[in-house]
């Protein structure tokens, strides 16, 4: 596998930041209650990432071992303050419902992380690509949760998707139950973890049959023995 | 399989699970006949949905962690999880009510914990909670003693208000809900606690047709048939006293010092033991010997904090009754009293702390 192969193959699986490396976990469990907000916070830490993983590439070479983490994370905070703004101006609705996580990404771990793993140490182009399919990662998980959690919650898609996407995307929004009481334990972060746990369950049943499709078992060549002894 | 509910030195004859869980069942009979008997047959239909469906969920946790089936359905320990679970749940709530919590008692709060034996919490409470905090208007809707109800009830009526939301006659569930008087009406503890934020007296309270006197109508014979199943129980030594009586006399004293300090705010001793879930909650929830504590020392602290919990949720909490978030806390304090209350064993003296001789 070529390096962008195989940093697409830890991202989205082996290494996945939301399912193996459980970073990231407080954006992960606490917006989540709705498709739309797993995406507003998807699309946020995607800008951040690319944004911080590109500037810590950069300026590498430049950078004192002993003080890199501070620096590190004023870069990022740097980065999410602009996300911060942006939400504020073009997406009011999800800047609200996200509140506090929104600046809270700082925090995230995968972002750290990936500066410091990876970054701080590769070209400028794999660390940005790096840095998109690692928060290609993280969105499908959180996707995936809200879509679970809205779905379950209260039985519909896409509710409030405007407040993100405009007004056009009012006709995303898909109700497919109609519950009179909304799942209240799954709206709330408990259900979260419960349902995360059920993902994580169902993910490690599948690892062994998805690795064995996407990384073929590697031939180990049998050293020929140089003396063979005869029974006789 | 075989179950010993004491600590060492054992003495008494081993108990096997199935029997043990046939007893606590056999015994909640009075209780759920009384129950009955003022709320009408949605509790007997509630309760055979939810063992329907605990013991299905089980056959199919068990099929899917690929253990034995039959072995483990014949101990009778999902079935005495439905029982319980369909006892709590409002005798006319919709039936996916008592599917969600049934089916999550089962396979979360016991299976994915390890199976019988290895839950840290009571299955029929984790259900219970879990509905409680999911669907807080359904599960407080208890509906008003038969007696005080304005609709006359049958079982058609019931089968159908449970499974499509409308009796035969098409009242809703709210409608059926309403006493003589035509206003709807909580239960006991409820009302209490409602009228007292209100600002009535808890006398003022008590003159509402849902007491007589200061007593509850229709739950103080609930929750003396209870006591009575309970009593048997302790006979027949499936399970020791120390843990309802702990429960028991921890409420009886806070609602004494309670009602001592403000007679007006406090409903009483009394009004305390024979409302709401105390006698069911301390004899037949408590009393799960995986969940509960194991000594007997250990065993009335775990009943005393129960009791204490009650008592401060029901007065100060958000939630009329408190008997599954109580049990539910002192479950997570077991491994702790249970470390801290070891008996010591025959011929050995107590071990005193920074003394190694």
């Amino acid at each position: 596998m070529n390096t962008y192969a195989e940093l697409t193959w830890q991202a989205l699986w082996k290494n996945n930041p939301g399912l193996v490396q459980l970073l990231g976990l407080c954006p992960l469990l606490a917006v989540t209650s709705t498709l739309t907000n797993a995406l507003g916070m998807s699309l946020a830490t995607m800008i951040v990432m690319i944004g911080s993983n590109a500037t810590v590439s950069l300026i590498r070479n430049f950078i004192p071992k002993e003080i890199r983490i501070p620096i590190f994370v004023m870069i990022i905070a740097g980065f999410v303050t602009c996300v911060q703004l942006l939400f504020n101006a073009y997406a009011f609705g999800v800047y609200q419902s996200l509140g506090i996580f929104l600046p809270l990404i700082v925090t995230n771990c995968i972002i750290i992380g990936r500066a410091e793993a990876y970054a701080s140490k590769n070209a400028l182009l794999p660390s940005i690509y790096d840095g998109f399919i690692m928060a290609v990662g993280f969105s499908l998980v959180l996707i995936l949760l809200g879509g679970v959690r809205e779905l379950i919650g209260q039985g519909t898609l896409f509710d409030g998707a405007p407040l993100l996407l405009g007004e056009w995307s009012s006709v995303l929004r898909v109700e497919l139950v109609n519950f009179d009481e909304s799942f209240l334990f799954i709206m709330l972060p408990p259900g979260a973890f419960v349902a995360l746990g059920f993902i994580l369950a169902i993910k490690n049943s599948l690892d062994s049959k998805v690795e064995a499709i996407i990384v073929p078992p590697v031939e180990v060549e049998k050293p020929q023995r140089a003396r063979v002894s005869k029974v006789q | 399989m075989f179950l010993s509910v004491s600590p060492s030195p054992h003495h008494s004859a081993q108990v096997d699970v199935s029997k043990v869980m046939r007893s606590v069942a056999l015994a909640t009979v009075p209780g759920i006949l009384c129950l009955s008997y003022f709320f009408g047959y949605g509790v007997f239909i509630q309760i055979l949905l939810c063992i329907g469906v605990a013991i299905a969920s089980e056959a199919i946790i068990l099929k899917l962690r690929k253990r034995p089936l039959s072995d483990t359905l014949k101990d009778n320990s999902a079935l005495l999880t439905g029982l319980l679970l369909g006892i709590s749940i409002p005798p006319l709530a919709p039936w996916w009510i008592s599917v969600i919590g049934v089916g999550f008692a089962i396979i979360v709060a016991k299976h994915l914990y390890g199976g019988l034996g290895f839950n840290l919490f009571n299955p029929a409470m984790v259900g219970y909670v879990l509905l409680l905090i999911s669907f807080p208007v359904t599960m407080t809707n208890w509906q008003v003693p038969l007696e005080l109800s304005q609709y006359p009830i049958t079982f058609m009526d019931t089968l159908s208000a449970i499974f499509t939301g409308v009796t035969t006659t098409g009242l809703s569930l709210n409608e059926l809900r309403m006493t003589v008087d035509g206003i709807t009406m909580a239960t006991p503890l409820d009302t209490l606690k409602t009228d007292l934020t209100l600002g009535l007296t808890a006398t003022e309270s008590f003159a509402k047709p849902v007491f007589s006197g200061f007593i509850s109508v229709g739950w103080m014979w609930v929750n003396i048939a209870f006591l009575l199943g309970g009593a048997w129980l302790i006979m027949q030594k499936i399970i020791r006293w120390h843990i309802p009586v702990a429960i028991m006399a921890t409420i009886a004293v806070m609602a004494t010092l309670g009602y001592l300090i403000d007679p007006d705010t406090h409903g009483g001793p009394l009004f305390h033991l024979l409302s709401g879930a105390t006698m069911f909650g301390a004899f037949f929830i408590a009393t799960d010997p995986v969940s509960a504590a194991t000594s007997n020392r250990g065993k009335l602290l775990f009943g005393a904090m129960i009791g204490l919990l009650v008592y401060i949720i029901r007065t100060y909490g958000g939630y009329p009754d408190a008997i599954a978030f109580a049990v539910l806390l002192a479950n997570m304090t077991v491994p702790v009293i249970d470390m801290y209350s070891k008996p010591t064993s025959y011929g050995h003296s107590i071990k005193k702390r920074g003394n190694n001789e």
